[in-house]
C-alpha cells in the first residue's frame, strides 16, 4: 500500500533543480544505525507505507520548505502541531515552512485521518523524515566543507561551520537529496532542547476563521463555479418512480436537472435560487418506499434479535480466585449522530477527463478509490484534495458530497460543481454511530477486589467508509447502482463495537465476548471513539457499582486493579486536582463522579472527576465542574491538547444528556436541531481543567477520542452519587432522572 | 332627645362601629409558630399526590425565580416579580426554611393561607396569591399539599420587597377588597353533572386557577364574575378568551384541550410557549384522568360552536392541509410574510416542528395583537437537551414598521376579524416588555411529545 | 435590484426580495464569514450584525434590509489589524474546527457594543442561539469577557464607519 511515486511530484522537484538518486539504507546513516542490513526493521509511523524523505519534506532551492501529511485537519489544529514538529527537527523557526495536507496528487497515503492516528502515525513520520533530512542536510555540508559531521550545527535553516561558514538548505539541497528511504530510527532532538514542540504556538488556521478569510471548503468559489442541490428521498432505498422535471428546468438560473436512477439533483447558477429549485424538484419527485426501520424504543430486543456472530475477545482464568458478591447490569447506546455544525460541501470538476475533488473527507485515497470505481475511471484520473470543512467526528456525510459532486460534475465537464447539503440531508443520511449494548457481570472476593469479570458487547461494526463505490449514496442510487458491501468488523486490537471493551484493568478471571451484528437497520459507521463510548460509559459505570458494592472508593477501588503506571498516575492527578477525598460527600443535590480509560488501550490516558448536580423537582441535572488528566506521551501543542480535551468533556455530556436519533417504521424524524437536540450554553459548566502528564521523548499518543468515554461514565457516577439512582440508558436526560428520582 | 342629636349618636354608633368591624374584618390572628416537622414524619404516598397537586396548582412557576442558566435558582424559593396595574408584587419562599420560608408554619396556617389569603402572622396576602380560587381546595388535598412543600430543601432566601404604589401597600386595604370581591368556601359539585365534569370544576376553579389568568379583572384587580373566562393577561401575553368568546379559529373541543393541556400542542391550535408553558409542562406530570376532568369542564365553557363557525373550523383546517394559498408578495406585509415567514408555515411539515399554518393561530385572530407580536419578536426558544421547536425571533432583523405591516397582513390574509388597531404601539410595548424575550420563571420543562404522525407524501 | 450597504460600503444586489441575507453574503458578495449551518434560524453560524443588533441571517431576507446597515466579521476587523474580538478569540485559540466562531463573535460584538459590561450570565444567555458541536464553549466565554476587556482600553470601533473589506 505505499504510496505511488507518481511522476508529477518529480516534475516539483526537477523544478528545484534536482537530481533523482537513490541511497540505500546502508548509506550515509551507517553510523547511527547499527542494525544488520538482512532483516530491516520498518521505519516508525508512516513511513512504514511512505518510506520516502521527499514524500514528507520538500526544500526548494530557494530555502522554501514543505511539509506533506498525508492526514487532514479536521479542526484539531494538527497542521499547526505538524508544523511544529516538522519545525523542531529540521531546526527551522515555525514560521519558515508550510503544510500540505491530504491530496492524492501530493502528499503520501496515509488513510483515514481517524482513530487518534494522526499524531502517531503521520507526527512521527514527519518527526523522523524531519530528523533524517537535517543529518542529510548536515552530512551533504560536511561532504562540501569537508569536515566531519560533529563540527557542523544548524541553525535557522542553514548548515554552519566552526568558522562561521554556512550554506542554507535551499543551497544544500541540489541534487535529489531527499529521495532517499528512511532509516527505521533517527536521532531526534532531545526534548530537553526543544524551542516549538511541546509549546503552545497559536494555530495557523485561527487567524483566516476570525476574520472571514476563506477557510472552508464552503467558501471555494473557482470561477464558473455552479451550484448543485440533491433531492435525497424520503427513507432508505427508496425508489424515484416518477419525476417531472419540466417545471424545475424552467426555473430562473436552473442550468440543469441530473437524473441516474434514484439519484436526482438540481445546479444552477446561483445559490438561493438552487435552493429554491430543490424544493420545487423534491415535490415533483414521486418515491416508492419500502424501508423497514426497527422499533426505536426498543433497540435493546433489536440488537440482541438480529443475527450475530460471536467471538471471544479476552479470556483469562484463575480456578483459584472466586467471587461471593456479585451483580450484573446491562447499559444501552441509542444510534447517535456526528451533528456537523457545516452540513457536507464538496466542490468537484471534470476537465479532459481528470476529475478533480475537493472535499472534507477524512481519506482522500480511499474516497478516490471509491469514486473512481463509481465512475468507472482510472484511480489516476481521479484527485481528491481536502479542505476543511466543519468538524466531522468521523465518518459523516462529506465522502457522500464528495460523490455527489464528482456525479454531476461527470454531467457538466468543464464546468466546477459545487454541491452543499441542507441540515435535514446531514441530519437524515449521515450514516449514525451505532445503537450498542453491553452486559455486565463480576463478582467480588473477600478482599474487596474483583475476581470474575464478564462483559459481552452488541453493536454493528463501525466503519463503513469508502472503500468501494457501494459506500457511497450516489453509488447506491445511481441506475447501474452498487451494492452496499458487506459490512466487517474491524479487527483488534483496535476494534470497532469492541473498542475498549476489553478492561485495562486486571481482573484473575475475565471473559470478554463481541456478539458482532452485520445487518444495518439504520445506516451506521464510525463516529467519534466508536465502540470506546458506550464500552468505556458501562466498564466506568459498572466500576462504580462494584465500587459500592465493596464499600470502597471509587478512585481507590479502580487503582486497585490497575497495574499501568501510567494510567495510575493520570487517575491520581485528576483526583487530586479535584479535591477527590475518600469518604467525601458533595453538597445537598449535588454528586461527584469519576471515571478513567486509556483509549484503546493503546493510546492517551484520560482520567476524568466530575461535579454534577441535579435538581430534585425536574431532574434536570447539570455539570458543575470537571477536572481531568490525560498523559498523551511526547505532547506536541499543550494548549492543543487542552482543546481537544475540554471539547471531548462538552461533546461527550452533549452525547450523553440529551443525544438519540429518532426514527419511525418508515424514515429518520430528527432531521434538525428541534429534533435531534444537542447542547447549548445553557448547559456549560462552571469550569473545566484540564492537567497535562508530559512525557518527553515519548511516543506520541492519539487523544482526540480519549476524553468521550470518561466523560460520559463521570457524568453518570455523578448523577448515581446525587441521586442514589443508577441510570445505565444513553441518554440520562432529566426526564429519565426524574422518572428515577420519582420511583 | 332632639333629632341632631339622634342622628349624631347613630352616625358615632356608626363610625365606632364600622371601625369596630373593619378592625374585625381586617384583623387576623397569628397562629402560633411551630418547629420545622422533621420531612420523614409525612407519609410517601401523601408527599407524591402533593406533587401532583404542587404541578396542577403551578406553584413552582410563581414561587421559583430561573436566572438565565437555571442555576442558582432554588424550587420554590419565591423572588419572582408578577407586574400588576398597582406596582410589583414578589412571590413568596414557601420552602420549609424555618427563617425565610414556611417552616414554621403549621398545617392550619398553611390550610388558612389557602382558604382565605391570611399568612400565619396573621397579615392578609396580596390577591396576586390566587387564594380567591385556592379557597376552594379540600382539606385533603391542602393537607397533601403541605406535606410536598413540607418536604422540600429548605432554602434561605428572605422575601423580596413588594414594590407597590401608594395607597396599595397598606395591607390592611386587602380586607376590604376581599370584602368587596372574595368569597371564601369550598367548590359545590353541581349533582346535575357527571363527575368527572365536576372533578374538572373544582380543578379549574381551584388548584389549576385558569381564570386567575383568563378572566378580566376590575379596576381594583378583581376577577369579573360576569365574565368568566372571556380573556385576560398574564406578564405581557393574552391569555385567551376560553370560552364561547374563544377566538380560535377551530373551536375547541374536550379532545384537543386534553391534548393540547398534556402533550403541550395540537395540531389544529399550535404549540403553548409563553406562560402556558409551564402550565402544560406541569400538566405533563399529573394523572391524566385529571386532565380530563378539565378537559372536560372547560369544553362547556367553550360550548358547542355555531354552525357557521364550525364550518369555518373545518375550512381552516382544510386549507391547513392542501396548503399553499396565494402569496401576495405586492403588499410589504405579503412580500415580508412569503419572504421571511412561509419557508416554516406553509413548507407542509406538520406542528410541532413544522411552522402551524397561520389560518389555525388565535394569536391571529385574537382581538389584541400582543401575542403575535411578542412571538414574532422574540421567536420561540428551545427547552434545554429536549426535542421541541425553535422559531428564531425578528426583532433584529424587522424594526416596528415592517412588524406592523407583518401583523396587519396576517391578520387580512388568515382571518375573518376586522382590522386591529394600535399595532405599532403594542409592538413597541412588547419590545419594551422584556417578558417576551425572557424565559418565564420556571421555563418550559418538557417538549411536545413526539408526533405520532409525520409529513406523508 | 436593490441597494444593500454592507460593512460601510453600498453594494447593488441583483437577488429576489426573498433571498435570505446570507446567500446574498456568500454568494453575491463573496463574503465568507457567515456560515450556512441550518438554513433553519436554528444553529447562529449565520449571524452578521443589523443596524447594531445581531440577527440570523439565513432567516432574514432582502426584503427587510432596505436603508439598513449590515456589518459582517469582515466589517469588524482584518489580519493585520484586528478588532478586539477578533484579538480576544485570537489570543484565547478560542475555536477547534472554527465553524461557528464567526456567528458566535457577531453575537458578542452587538451585546458588548450595547451592554459593555455584560455578565458573565448575560453573556451565556445572549449566546443561546448558538450551537457549537467541538465543544469549545468554555474558550468561546473567555474570549467573550477578554474581548470587553479589550473593547474598554480600545477605541471606537470600525464597524460604523466603514473599513477594509
Amino acid at each position: 500500500m505505499s504510496a505511488p511515486v507518481n511522476l508529477d511530484r518529480r516534475q516539483l522537484l526537477a523544478s528545484g533543480g534536482a537530481l533523482i538518486v537513490s541511497f540505500s539504507l546502508h548509506g550515509a546513516f551507517a553510523e547511527d544505525q547499527g542494525a544488520p542490513a538482512t532483516s530491516a526493521p520498518p521505519p516508525p509511523g508512516s513511513l512504514k507505507t511512505s518510506p520516502y524523505l521527499d514524500s514528507w519534506i520538500r526544500i526548494d532551492a530557494d530555502g522554501s520548505i514543505t511539509v506533506f501529511t498525508g492526514k487532514a485537519e479536521l479542526g484539531q489544529g494538527f497542521k499547526t502541531a505538524f508544523q511544529q514538529v516538522a519545525a523542531e527537527e529540521l531546526d527551522v523557526s515555525f514560521a519558515s515552512l508550510k503544510v500540505v495536507t491530504a491530496d492524492t496528487k501530493l502528499t503520501a497515503n496515509e488513510g483515514y485521518t481517524a482513530g487518534s492516528h494522526s499524531m502517531q502515525d503521520s507526527g512521527t513520520a514527519i518527526q523522523n523524515a524531519a530528523a533524517q533530512a537535517r543529518a542529510l542536510l548536515i552530512a551533504e555540508a560536511a561532504k562540501r566543507f569537508d569536515l566531519p559531521v560533529k563540527r557542523l550545527k544548524t541553525e535557522n535553516g542553514a548548515v554552519i561551520g566552526p568558522n562561521g561558514r554556512r550554506l542554507s538548505y535551499g543551497e544544500l539541497v541540489a541534487g535529489d537529496l531527499l529521495h532517499v528511504q528512511a532509516a527505521p530510527t533517527s536521532k531526534l532532538k532531545d526534548p530537553a532542547t526543544f524551542k516549538i514542540m511541546g509549546k503552545s504556538v497559536p494555530r495557523v488556521d485561527i487567524p483566516a476563521k476570525v476574520t472571514g478569510g476563506a477557510a472552508y471548503v464552503q467558501d471555494m468559489r473557482p470561477a464558473g463555479m455552479v451550484h448543485a442541490r440533491v433531492v435525497r428521498p424520503p427513507s432508505y432505498g427508496a425508489e424515484l418512480t416518477e419525476c417531472n422535471t419540466s417545471v424545475v428546468e424552467k426555473m430562473p438560473g436552473v442550468v440543469k436537472v441530473v437524473r441516474d436512477g434514484n439519484f436526482l439533483a438540481v445546479v444552477g447558477a446561483k445559490e438561493f435560487q438552487t435552493v429554491k429549485a430543490m424544493k420545487v424538484l423534491a415535490a415533483a419527485a414521486k418515491w416508492k418506499e419500502t424501508a423497514r426501520l426497527p422499533k426505536q424504543d426498543d433497540l435493546p430486543s433489536v440488537l440482541t434479535s438480529l443475527p450475530s456472530q460471536t467471538s471471544t475477545i479476552f479470556e483469562r482464568n484463575d480456578p483459584t480466585v472466586t467471587g461471593q458478591k456479585a451483580i450484573e447490569a446491562t447499559y444501552t447506546r441509542p444510534y447517535q449522530s456526528h451533528g456537523s455544525i457545516g452540513p457536507s460541501c464538496a466542490v468537484a470538476e471534470l476537465v479532459d477527463g481528470a476529475m478533480t475533488v475537493w472535499t472534507h473527507t477524512q481519506g482522500v485515497y480511499p474516497d478516490r478509490q471509491a469514486i473512481a470505481e463509481m465512475l468507472h475511471m482510472a484511480p489516476e484520473n481521479v484527485r481528491c484534495i481536502h479542505v476543511e470543512g466543519s468538524g466531522c467526528y468521523g465518518h459523516n456525510g462529506a465522502d457522500d458530497a464528495a460523490a455527489d459532486a464528482a456525479l454531476i460534475a461527470r454531467a457538466l465537464p468543464d464546468t466546477p460543481v459545487r454541491v452543499q447539503w441542507m441540515r435535514e440531508q446531514e441530519h437524515s443520511w449521515e450514516p449514525f454511530g451505532p445503537a450498542m449494548m453491553t452486559r455486565l457481570k463480576a463478582s467480588l472476593g473477600g478482599d474487596g477486589k474483583i475476581a470474575d469479570w464478564n462483559f459481552e458487547v452488541w453493536s454493528n461494526t463501525h466503519s463503513m467508509r469508502p472503500g468501494g463505490a457501494g459506500c457511497l449514496l450516489a453509488a447506491q442510487g445511481m441506475e447501474q447502482a452498487f451494492a452496499v458491501p458487506p459490512a466487517k468488523p474491524l479487527p483488534l486490537p483496535e476494534g470497532g463495537g469492541d473498542r475498549n471493551a476489553i478492561p485495562i484493568y486486571t481482573f484473575p478471571n475475565a471473559h470478554v465476548v463481541h456478539h458482532f451484528i452485520p445487518d444495518m437497520p439504520l445506516r451506521i459507521s464510525a463516529m467519534r471513539s466508536l465502540g470506546a463510548y458506550h464500552n468505556v460509559f458501562s466498564i466506568e459505570s459498572f466500576m462504580d457499582e462494584l465500587a459500592t458494592l465493596s464499600g470502597a472508593d471509587p478512585v481507590e477501588f479502580r487503582l486497585r486493579h490497575l497495574d499501568d503506571p501510567r494510567g495510575r498516575e493520570v487517575i491520581e492527578k485528576a483526583a487530586q486536582a479535584f479535591g477527590w477525598r475518600k469518604g467525601q460527600k458533595a453538597p445537598q443535590d449535588r454528586g461527584y463522579g469519576f471515571a478513567f480509560a486509556r483509549y484503546k488501550n493503546l493510546a492517551a490516558y484520560c482520567a476524568i472527576a466530575s461535579e454534577v448536580e441535579v435538581n430534585r423537582e425536574t431532574g434536570r441535572p447539570r455539570l458543575v465542574r470537571a477536572v481531568a488528566a490525560v498523559d498523551s506521551g511526547q505532547v506536541v501543542s499543550p494548549d492543543g491538547l487542552i482543546n481537544q480535551i475540554e471539547g471531548a468533556i462538552m461533546q461527550s455530556m452533549s452525547w450523553t444528556l440529551y443525544e438519540s436519533v429518532t426514527f419511525d417504521e418508515t424514515r429518520i424524524t430528527s432531521i434538525d436541531w428541534q429534533t435531534y437536540p444537542i447542547l447549548r450554553f445553557d448547559a456549560v459548566p462552571d469550569s473545566i481543567e484540564v492537567h497535562i502528564i508530559n512525557r518527553p521523548g515519548k511516543p506520541f499518543l492519539g487523544s482526540g477520542e480519549t476524553g468521550q468515554g470518561p466523560a460520559a461514565a463521570s457524568i453518570a457516577n455523578a448523577i448515581a452519587n446525587a441521586t442514589g439512582k443508577r441510570l445505565r440508558d444513553l441518554p440520562l436526560t432529566r426526564k429519565r432522572i426524574k422518572d428515577a428520582i420519582d420511583a | 332627645m332632639t333629632r341632631a342629636g339622634i342622628f349624631r349618636g347613630v352616625i358615632a354608633v356608626l363610625v365606632v362601629g364600622g371601625a369596630a368591624a373593619a378592625f374585625v374584618i381586617a384583623w387576623r390572628p397569628a397562629i402560633a409558630a411551630i418547629e420545622p416537622p422533621a420531612q420523614q414524619s409525612f407519609a410517601p404516598d401523601l408527599v407524591r399526590r402533593g406533587r401532583e397537586l404542587a404541578a396542577m396548582g403551578n406553584c413552582n412557576d410563581c414561587h421559583t425565580v430561573r436566572g438565565a442558566r437555571n442555576h442558582g435558582a432554588k424550587n420554590f424559593a419565591g423572588g419572582r416579580p408578577v407586574r400588576t396595574p398597582f406596582g410589583t408584587v414578589f412571590s413568596t419562599n414557601i420552602t420549609p426554611d424555618a427563617e425565610t420560608g414556611i417552616g414554621r408554619w403549621s398545617e392550619a396556617a398553611f390550610r388558612r393561607a389557602m382558604l382565605v389569603g391570611v399568612d400565619r402572622e396573621g397579615r392578609h396576602l396580596y390577591p396576586t396569591f390566587p387564594y380567591d380560587h385556592f379557597t376552594n381546595v379540600s382539606d385533603d388535598d391542602n393537607r397533601a399539599l403541605y406535606a410536598y412543600l413540607m418536604t422540600r430543601e429548605p432554602v434561605h432566601a428572605p422575601a423580596r420587597e413588594n414594590r407597590l404604589l401608594f395607597p396599595f401597600n397598606l395591607r390592611v386595604l386587602i380586607a376590604g377588597w376581599k370584602l368587596l370581591f372574595f368569597h371564601p368556601g369550598t367548590y359545590r359539585p353541581d349533582p346535575m353533572k357527571s363527575a368527572e365534569w365536576n372533578r374538572g370544576g373544582y380543578l379549574v376553579e381551584g388548584l389549576a386557577h385558569c381564570g386567575a389568568c383568563h378572566t378580566p379583572r376590575n379596576a381594583l384587580g378583581a376577577e369579573r364574575a360576569d365574565a368568566s373566562f372571556s380573556g385576560g393577561d398574564a406578564d405581557n401575553w393574552r391569555a385567551y378568551a376560553i370560552n364561547a368568546q374563544s377566538s380560535a379559529p377551530v373551536p375547541w373541543d374536550a379532545e384537543a384541550i386534553y391534548t393540547y393541556l398534556r402533550d403541550g400542542w395540537h395540531p389544529d391550535h399550535g404549540t403553548a410557549r409563553g406562560p402556558m408553558a409551564e402550565v402544560v409542562s406541569n400538566l405533563s406530570e399529573v394523572p391524566a384522568s385529571d386532565v380530563h376532568a378539565i378537559a372536560t369542564f372547560m369544553a362547556e365553557m367553550f360550548g358547542e360552536p355555531a354552525p357557521e363557525r364550525k364550518r369555518r373550523g373545518e375550512e381552516a383546517i382544510a386549507q391547513a392541509k392542501s396548503g399553499g394559498g396565494e402569496m401576495q408578495m405586492d403588499s410589504e406585509g405579503g412580500a415580508i410574510y412569503a419572504s421571511a415567514c412561509a419557508a416554516c408555515h406553509e413548507a407542509g411539515r406538520p406542528p410541532p416542528y413544522g411552522g402551524i399554518n397561520l389560518g389555525l393561530s388565535t394569536a391571529i385572530s385574537d382581538p389584541d395583537s400582543r401575542n403575535l407580536a411578542n412571538i414574532v419578536l422574540s421567536g420561540v426558544r428551545p427547552v434545554e437537551g429536549e426535542r421541541s421547536p425553535i422559531m428564531p425571533g425578528f426583532a433584529g432583523s424587522m424594526n416596528d414598521a415592517q412588524i406592523a405591516a407583518l401583523l396587519n397582513y396576517l391578520r387580512s390574509r388568515f382571518s375573518s376579524q376586522p382590522a386591529w388597531t394600535g399595532v405599532q404601539k403594542t409592538i413597541k410595548d412588547a419590545r419594551g416588555a422584556e417578558t417576551a424575550f425572557l424565559q418565564t420563571s420556571a421555563g418550559a420543562r418538557n417538549a411536545p411529545a413526539d408526533p405520532a404522525e409525520r409529513a406523508k407524501p | 435590484m436593490m441597494t444593500l450597504k454592507v460593512n460601510g460600503q453600498d453594494h447593488t444586489i441583483d437577488a429576489e426580495p426573498d433571498t435570505p441575507l446570507l446567500y446574498v453574503l456568500r454568494d453575491d458578495l463573496q463574503l465568507n464569514a457567515a456560515k450556512f449551518g441550518c438554513g433553519l434560524g436554528q444553529c447562529g453560524s449565520c449571524t452578521v450584525i443589523v443596524d447594531g443588533r445581531a440577527v440570523l441571517s439565513c432567516v432574514t431576507p432582502l426584503v427587510l434590509l432596505e436603508g439598513k446597515q449590515v456589518t459582517t466579521l469582515e466589517g469588524l476587523g482584518s489580519v493585520s489589524e484586528p478588532a478586539p474580538i477578533q484579538r480576544a478569540f485570537t489570543e484565547e485559540q478560542a475555536a477547534q474546527c472554527g465553524y461557528c466562531i464567526a456567528g458566535m463573535m457577531m453575537r458578542a460584538q452587538a451585546l458588548l457594543q450595547r451592554n459593555p459590561k455584560a455578565s458573565d450570565e448575560q453573556i451565556r444567555a445572549e449566546l443561546a442561539p448558538h450551537l457549537c458541536r467541538c465543544g469549545t464553549h468554555m474558550r468561546i466565554l473567555r474570549a467573550v469577557r477578554r474581548a470587553a476587556t479589550l473593547m474598554d482600553t480600545a477605541e471606537l470601533l470600525p464597524a460604523e464607519q466603514g473599513s477594509a473589506r
